[in-house]
């Protein structure tokens, strides 16, 4: 064992676009460490007898030892050492909130300098991706136990536990509804924060361990659960996503000019409307956009809108600052890029102009009362605070709830009172034999990489139970 | 890929095309559609099945040629491929002996209306049919419309062929003269609402497919949302058939006329290029 190191409070920066560029660029934001860079940060880990940080990861990342690897120059082992827990590392450096998970649990963190584990863990996974030959040392070898897998959907959870079922020698299909892989990390979360070529590298090692992939394919329409299971799938594990989008259920809301941030995010990132009319579909450009939520989505739809040309863009949230649920650090980006945050506001309606397209939207302030079930402070109207917000584009972003489509062509799938399939956390098992469910449908909207260890836990389960 | 095993030019700007897509075909019923994608820069259009055949596998389009999708789409032949092919989605149309049912047509749904008309003759319905179109040069399936109902009447705009006037003239004579149990009404969105307007004061539920701008099809992205009785649906998945007594017709034109400057430009843009792929073969 090495003697013990000396604690260096300093954490690294990680290089950043500045503000007035990047507003108006799809490029990434965050650059990434250099070599330099990166040894110096893992260095700062003191090699603790009792690591925090590895409690705080949700797919059980070995993180010492990454980072002692990452410390010794060895990136080639650091590589191993990631990858045998997490297939996704390039995607979970850039999009885990680690501040939650095992950065919050590291014991630096109780002196306010946690390691950058996940700044770290994109270092390694991109010093990888550039460095193609140790993606063919790596290569696991497949043996197929006989047993055919199923798994709907191909977005963090459905991608976790495909390469776990075929790291375990099985063969696996994911039918994916659209025309490529990646479900939220291609749709929803934008080029800016996780390129796609990075998303599409992960999904290109998921597909080296043999797992094939069938685009087009929507499952409870082209096929049901039941006749997967019959025609020769043994197992079903079921991620088909979040779904349905909700919207606020206000006067005016179906104007022109109002999406919600699915649609507004699918058409940026999926389809690819920034670059109209090179590709084919369109986007309203706004001069002013409202973005209502206070969620990551907000954060990405309103940093989206300010890079398609919005001259000012305003996120209409109401609660306060600290109930907000978006990560700190994308708060601050957005704030530095200069989207406008409107606080306890929240819309009584929407208002549009005689060629039906949304010209204004009519708001109350808001305050704040006694905690609510989430535990956070109610938010009550003020009479006789209505004011009008000129606008010409309209963001919804307060959540999805689960798409019925699979829930309702599925016999015997037992449901919970919001719609999401009932699945037992700590196996991913549901109320139908063969079945596994997890991410979104299970659990409600949640992180990637809670998806991704749903994945994971369902991937161990079903291996135990085709191995009988 | 899905290939496209047969064309047929229908009219002059209506095409049909035969796609091999084994497991839309195994699924597809009567009133469901399709979401295309025709290449890497495609956007995802809604096409509604005109028919399908389990043993060929193949699935059978009808559009006609609008905006600068639709119009590369045409430049397609038998032997090339579509990228995306996704269905059948949407609910099928309800399909039930309810007596005499009225299926009118306009324009390209011509295609639409047949297998539906050919299923409710299927149950035992009395199949009434109208077709109606711009002039005569743009009439095509008369014979195949005819052969699954009872009864058929043309229309065209401008009199050069059969009846003279709109559709909802002879609609409107059905349910003075007899008794009618259904009407199901599938075209242009004027058309079906006038059709919707002709039917409420003699009470008939009378069902439209309605065909709103869409992109993922399957109810994530609520950009086909309608409101119909008041309530907010969407059409991929609540739909695309609805009561149109109860459909807000004012509201489905200003969303479906979002994109109308867009369009305007990307036709603009096709135009310049098709040149080119066309003398480059």
């Amino acid at each position: 064992m090495a003697e013990k190191k000396k604690i260096n409070l300093n954490r690294v920066p990680i290089p950043k676009q500045e503000p007035a560029v990047r507003r108006r660029n799809f490029n990434e934001v965050a650059l990434g460490y250099t070599e330099e860079q990166a040894i110096e940060e893992a260095n700062r880990c003191i090699e603790c007898k009792k690591a925090g940080c590895k409690d705080g990861c949700p797919v059980d990342v070995d993180i010492p030892e990454f980072v002692k690897a990452v410390c010794d120059h060895d990136m080639p082992e650091a590589v191993r050492i990631l990858k045998s827990k997490n297939s996704l590392p390039g995607i979970c450096g850039r999009v885990c909130p680690q501040e939650t998970q095992c950065e919050m649990t590291c014991n630096l963190a109780k002196k306010g300098a946690p390691v950058a584990i996940g700044r770290l863990e994109r270092y390694v996974a991109d010093w990888e991706r550039a460095h193609p030959e140790v993606i063919e040392r790596q290569k696991e070898r497949i043996k197929f136990g006989g047993k055919k897998i199923a798994v709907v959907g191909s977005g963090p959870a459905g991608l976790t536990c495909a390469a776990d079922l075929a790291k375990l020698g099985h063969e696996v299909t994911i039918l994916e509804a659209l025309h490529v892989a990646g479900g939220v990390l291609m749709y929803g979360i934008p080029e800016f924060r996780l390129p796609k070529a990075i998303v599409q590298a992960e999904v290109d090692y998921v597909k080296s361990l043999g797992v094939e992939i069938e685009f087009d394919q929507v499952i409870g329409k082209i096929a049901i659960v039941d006749e997967l299971l019959k025609n020769g799938y043994d197992a079903v594990f079921l991620a088909p996503g979040a779904g349905a989008p909700m919207f606020l259920n206000i006067p005016g809301e179906n104007l022109s000019g109002i999406y919600s941030a699915n649609e507004f995010l699918t058409r940026t990132n999926l389809m690819k409307a920034y670059l109209f009319p090179d590709y084919d579909t369109p986007i309203k450009v706004g001069q002013k956009v409202a973005v209502f939520g206070g969620g990551n989505v907000a954060m990405d739809a309103s940093r989206c809108a300010l890079r398609l040309g919005a001259e000012e863009v305003y996120i209409i949230y109401r609660r306060s600052k600290v109930e907000m649920p978006a990560r700190a650090e994308e708060r601050e980006n957005a704030e530095e890029e200069g989207v406008s945050f409107k606080l306890l506001t929240n819309p009584k309606r929407f208002i549009g102009d005689e060629q039906g397209k949304v010209k204004a939207v009519e708001c109350y302030e808001m305050e704040l009362g006694e905690p609510d079930e989430s535990g956070r402070r109610r938010p009550i109207r003020k009479p006789g605070t209505e004011h009008i917000i000129d606008i010409d584009l309209a963001i919804i972003a307060l959540g999805t709830k689960p798409n019925p489509i699979i829930p309702s062509t599925t016999k015997g799938l037992e449901l919970t009172r919001w719609g999401t399939i009932r699945t037992d956390e700590a196996t991913g098992r549901t109320s139908r034999d063969r079945v596994w469910c997890g991410g979104d449908m299970a659990t409600g909207a949640a992180t990637v990489i809670s998806a991704m260890g749903a994945g994971k836990r369902a991937a161990a389960d079903i291996d135990a139970y085709l191995r009988g | 890929m899905y290939r496209i095993l047969a064309r047929e030019d229908l009219a002059p700007n209506i095409h049909l095309f035969k796609v091999e897509a084994p497991g839309v075909a195994q699924k597809a019923q009567p009133g469901q559609f399709v979401i295309i994608r025709s290449d890497e820069k495609g956007e995802r259009i809604p096409l509604t099945i005109a028919d399908w055949d389990k043993g060929e596998g193949s699935v059978t389009i009808v559009f006609m040629e609008v905006g600068a999708t639709t119009r590369k789409l045409a430049l397609l032949d038998a032997g090339d491929s579509i990228l995306n092919f996704v269905g059948p989605l949407g609910r099928p149309t309800e399909i039930e002996k309810f007596g005499t049912v009225v299926c009118v047509a306009g324009g390209f749904a011509i295609a639409t209306i047949v297998p539906i008309a050919r299923a409710m003759k299927q149950v035992g319905n009395k199949v009434i049919a109208i077709m109606g179109f711009r002039t005569k040069d743009l009439v095509f399936w008369e014979e195949r419309l005819g052969s699954v109902s009872h009864e058929l009447i043309v229309t065209t705009d401008d009199g050069s062929y059969k009846r003279k006037g709109l559709v909802t003239e002879p609609l409107k004579e059905l349910l003075q003269e007899s008794k009618v149990d259904r009407v199901i009404a599938i075209g242009p969105t004027v058309m079906m609402k006038f059709s919707s307007l002709t039917t409420k004061p003699f009470g008939v539920k009378t069902i439209v497919s309605l065909n709103p701008i869409m992109v993922d099809g399957t109810g994530m992205c609520g950009c086909c949302r309608v409101s119909v009785g008041g309530e907010t649906k969407f059409v991929c998945v609540d739909g695309p058939d609805f009561d149109g007594h109860d459909v807000d017709w004012d509201l489905l034109v200003n969303r479906q006329r979002s994109y109308l400057d867009e369009e305007k430009k990307a036709i603009e843009l096709w135009e310049t290029r098709k040149v080119k792929v066309v003398e480059n073969g």
